[in-house]
């Protein structure tokens, strides 16, 4: 051979570009004027224990002066095995494992299990069990979205939205309370139906929570949507393309904010949705901006769609017959041999259980998909060449549950 | 001390001061830092309890009547912590920092007027509410201010930490260039005033009006500035503790923290009674109250000026439990862009202003009809669109040489570097591509019928 190869060419350019000045050597990113001026980047770990950060993700940013040059989430603080757990649970107490990766939408998750086992039983849930079931999911709905209205104010330096929010989360919460004894991790759900039926008198008193709720939102509406710092920090930032939407399987209400228009409680409708879709009280919240204050927007939007959600069920319950709420099962529940995939619009995105059984009373496999996970993956692209002021609006306007990432 | 003989006419005397004797020179410093420290644990609770109505809460109401004794009590606390001193910081610098924060922030009270001459109690001794005064006062806080931002760049730079680092680098830029725009808002007050000291800023607003009505401008400047000063929300970017924990005083523990703590509440009442003294006729009593012939006599003004301070930071507690905090590059982009631009204006206009009133020349209508028209003019200019700066045309792509010039170089815009050959093994063509583009959601087949 006598010419060169190619790769050994680029090895030796390589080479030569390293070798410029001794200042430079062994620095991952040369910048700045020389040898003499060389810059060395910074390491900034964000996390596992940082005020942004709702927990222990932790983002290892390097860091040009404040220009963020890479950024590397780093997961599994968190992890618990949740999925090998599941493996050696029965049906009734994968329900309480499950409503906890999200302790922000617990009732979605518990959701998505029961759902998926009584598919594989082929199982017939009561009409009035399914009307409660939405109502609550939508309730859970409004209570995930109100927390993150209010602590993503608060990290762009704004202390006074979360308790608006955490009023209106009070109110809702204690409806929730009643019916279910618990205030984030209901276990409410059961295979087949809910626990037991509604106390006398709920109805009425949720309805007057959501109606409190909604007179009072505007409140939180003021101080935070016409605000021309909040406007600056948010307008324009952080802004999320379709494409990279579909490459990283982002979902929920930051896909929505780009214009992405998936939304399963109309695409592939559960429970009740297909009424209230027909009927025209559900409708699907999408903004194209994808920016923070877009994603910000649809989480506003979606408050009221979900409170008009809960009003129409109510209305709903409040015409239905006294009936069974749950089916009464064998002392020792077993899904027949099979698998299927269970996936809802939880509050932060798909959540999604696929059920593997070989006929006994545990799982063989039962996988969970959680949005946030793909939601935080698409981070690094997001955040390479903004500053750090600009990480902490982004990484709060992703919307995620530390939980529902480390599973 | 003879001062010069030649005295500009407005110019009020300073002859009040420096005539002290000892111990009531002393009595005096003892007294303010007194005030200082037991203002500041008031202030800690009147931000607490006015934040916490803010936010439909009721705030520290157990301990002493209606909680007034909650910051003395965290105080205590603070102090009997355990004093950290990192591995990787600096140590004396690391110590030094937080009481040059502090001192600065006492001194600077020196000069700052809190009423008029009165008679110490049981005894005949005559002085002034005011430690003592400088014929240039105003100038004697700017700097005295300024040597406390070192405190701050210091602690961060020094406890070797990434976070106080980032938090000092914002806190040094910020401050130097809100002190511009703040000592340029002053630069009109001195024009109407004719003097630097503070007790004659204060003769001279009795003569006339308070300065905050004709010099409105300056007085926005000033408020907007202050608050970038002492790094309060919105402008609390060196500690903005959702992004850099805690700032320059991340590492810091104990008292060298209670140390910052009591700086930053200091510099707070300290810029409150800067711009009471400036534009709100310092401890003369205000209108109502100013019909009373006593008013201004006595102790009564040390209310008064005690009030207007109060005022001040209920605006910057109310601030605080209203606006997210602006980010670094726009906060840069409203002082240099906007504030430091408009005072220069308006100081032009004042002076022009203040050369026509001495000269006699033009009477009064005739200069608020030329404000009226300039002002007129600012704000349809405020309407015209900035200009977008045109897109860079696109560079022609041509070949990339890595050795342009006879050195490596990167490729430039529009370039783009050649793809790297790789090797693919002989029998590697042969292997079917393998499908990654599988919907992971979706269950396949071949997975369905694991089960």
């Amino acid at each position: 051979m006598s010419e060169t190869p190619a790769t050994e060419r680029a090895a030796d350019l390589r080479a030569v570009t390293v070798g410029i000045g001794d200042g430079a050597a062994g620095f991952g990113h040369e910048r700045g004027g020389g040898v003499d001026l060389a810059t060395q980047d910074m390491v900034l770990n964000i996390g596992p224990q940082h005020p942004a950060t709702h927990g222990v993700l932790r983002l290892r940013l390097t860091l040009d002066g404040e220009r963020i040059v890479t950024c590397e989430p780093i997961v599994g603080y968190m992890h618990r095995g949740v999925e090998k757990l599941f493996e050696v649970r029965d049906y009734r107490q994968i329900i309480v494992l499950a409503n906890r990766h999200d302790w922000l939408s617990a009732f979605g998750n518990e959701l998505g299990v029961v759902m998926a086992v009584e598919r594989m039983l082929g199982m017939e849930v009561p009409v009035r069990a399914i009307w409660i079931r939405t109502l609550l999911a939508e309730l859970n709905r409004v209570l995930n979205h109100l927390m993150f209205m209010g602590s993503y104010p608060i990290e762009l330096g704004a202390i006074t939205p979360i308790f608006y929010a955490f009023r209106e989360r009070e109110t809702i919460q204690q409806v929730m309370e009643e019916v279910s004894g618990g205030r984030m991790h209901y276990m409410f759900n059961r295979v087949g139906g809910l626990k037991e039926d509604l106390p006398a008198g709920w109805l009425g008193r949720t309805s007057a929570a959501v109606a409190a709720v909604r007179s009072r939102l505007p409140q939180i509406e003021d101080l935070v949507f016409g605000n021309e710092i909040f406007r600056a920090r948010t307008v324009g930032v952080g802004v999320l393309s379709p494409e990279l939407i579909h490459a990283y399987g982002v979902s929920g209400p930051i896909a929505r904010a780009s214009g992405v228009d998936l939304d399963l409680r109309r695409d592939d409708p559960y429970l009740a949705y297909q009424e209230l879709l027909d009927d025209g009280v559900l409708r699907i919240v999408t903004r194209s901006a994808g920016d923070c204050f877009a994603r910000f927007d649809v989480l506003l939007e979606q408050v009221k769609v979900s409170l008009d959600v809960a009003d129409a069920c109510l209305t709903r319950l409040h015409e239905l017959p006294q009936g069974p709420v749950n089916v009464r099962l064998p002392k020792i529940l077993k899904a027949p041999e099979g698998s299927t995939y269970a996936w809802t619009e939880n509050p932060l995105g798909i959540n999604g259980y696929y059920l593997v059984s070989r006929g006994e009373k545990t799982p063989w496999r039962l996988k969970l998909r959680t949005a946030s996970f793909n939601n935080i993956s698409v981070l690094p692209q997001l955040l390479e060449g903004r500053v750090v002021a600009d990480m902490v609006a982004i990484l709060g306007s992703m919307f995620f549950v530390v939980g529902d990432v480390d599973k | 001390m003879n001062y010069p003989s030649v005295h500009l006419a407005a110019e009020p005397s300073l002859d009040a001061f420096g005539t002290d004797n000892g111990w009531v020179i002393a009595l005096k410093a003892l007294l303010v830092f007194v005030f200082l420290v037991v203002f500041t644990l008031f202030n800690i609770w009147f931000e607490r309890r006015v934040v916490a109505r803010m936010q439909h809460r009721i705030g520290p109401n157990v301990n002493g009547p209606f909680g007034l004794l909650q910051s003395l009590a965290d105080g205590v606390k603070l102090a009997l912590k355990e004093d950290i001193i990192p591995k990787s910081a600096d140590k004396v610098v690391y110590v030094v920092a937080p009481a040059l924060s502090v001192i600065p922030a006492f001194i600077a009270w020196a000069v700052i007027p809190l009423g008029p001459v009165v008679t110490i109690p049981f005894t005949d001794i005559r002085t002034p509410l005011q430690l003592t005064d400088l014929p240039v006062g105003v100038l004697y806080i700017l700097a005295v201010t300024s040597i406390g931002v070192y405190g701050i760049v210091l602690a961060g730079w020094s406890s070797g930490s990434t976070y106080a680092l980032l938090g000092s680098l914002r806190s040094s830029a910020q401050v130097i260039s809100y002190e511009v725009a703040m000592g340029l808002s002053f630069v009109t007050v001195f024009m109407y005033a004719g003097t630097m000291s503070m007790s004659g800023i204060v003769e001279a607003q009795a003569q006339n009006v308070w300065f905050i009505l004709p010099l409105l401008p300056s007085f926005v400047i000033y408020a907007i500035s202050m608050v970038g000063e002492t790094n309060r929300a919105p402008f609390d970017l060196a500690e903005a503790e959702g992004e850099l924990v805690g700032g320059f005083h991340t590492e810091y523990s104990s008292l060298k923290f209670a140390l910052f703590f009591l700086a930053e509440y200091i510099n707070l009442v300290t810029v409150s009674a800067l711009a009471a003294t400036l534009f709100l006729g310092g401890w003369r009593a205000p209108y109502p109250l100013s019909l009373w012939d006593g008013a201004n006599e006595g102790y009564w003004p040390v209310l008064w000026f005690v009030g207007k301070c109060l005022a001040f930071i209920f605006f910057f507690i109310w601030l605080r439990g209203t606006l997210p905090r602006m980010r670094y590059d726009q906060f840069m982009k409203l002082g240099w862009k906007v504030l430091i631009p408009v005072s220069l204006v308006w100081i032009f206009g004042v002076s022009i202003v203040r050369v026509i009133q001495n000269e006699g020349g033009v009477d009064q209508q005739t200069l608020l009809i030329i404000a009226g028209v300039i002002v007129a003019l600012l704000l349809a200019s405020a309407f015209i669109p900035e200009k977008k700066p045109a897109d860079e045309p696109a560079e022609p792509a041509g070949d990339f040489d890595a050795f342009a010039g006879g050195y490596p170089v990167p490729p430039m815009p529009g370039q783009r570097l050649p793809d790297p050959v790789v090797t693919v093994p002989a029998d590697a063509s042969q292997d079917q591509p393998r499908s990654d583009a599988r919907d992971l959601d979706a269950p396949t087949n071949e997975e369905q019928s694991r089960g």
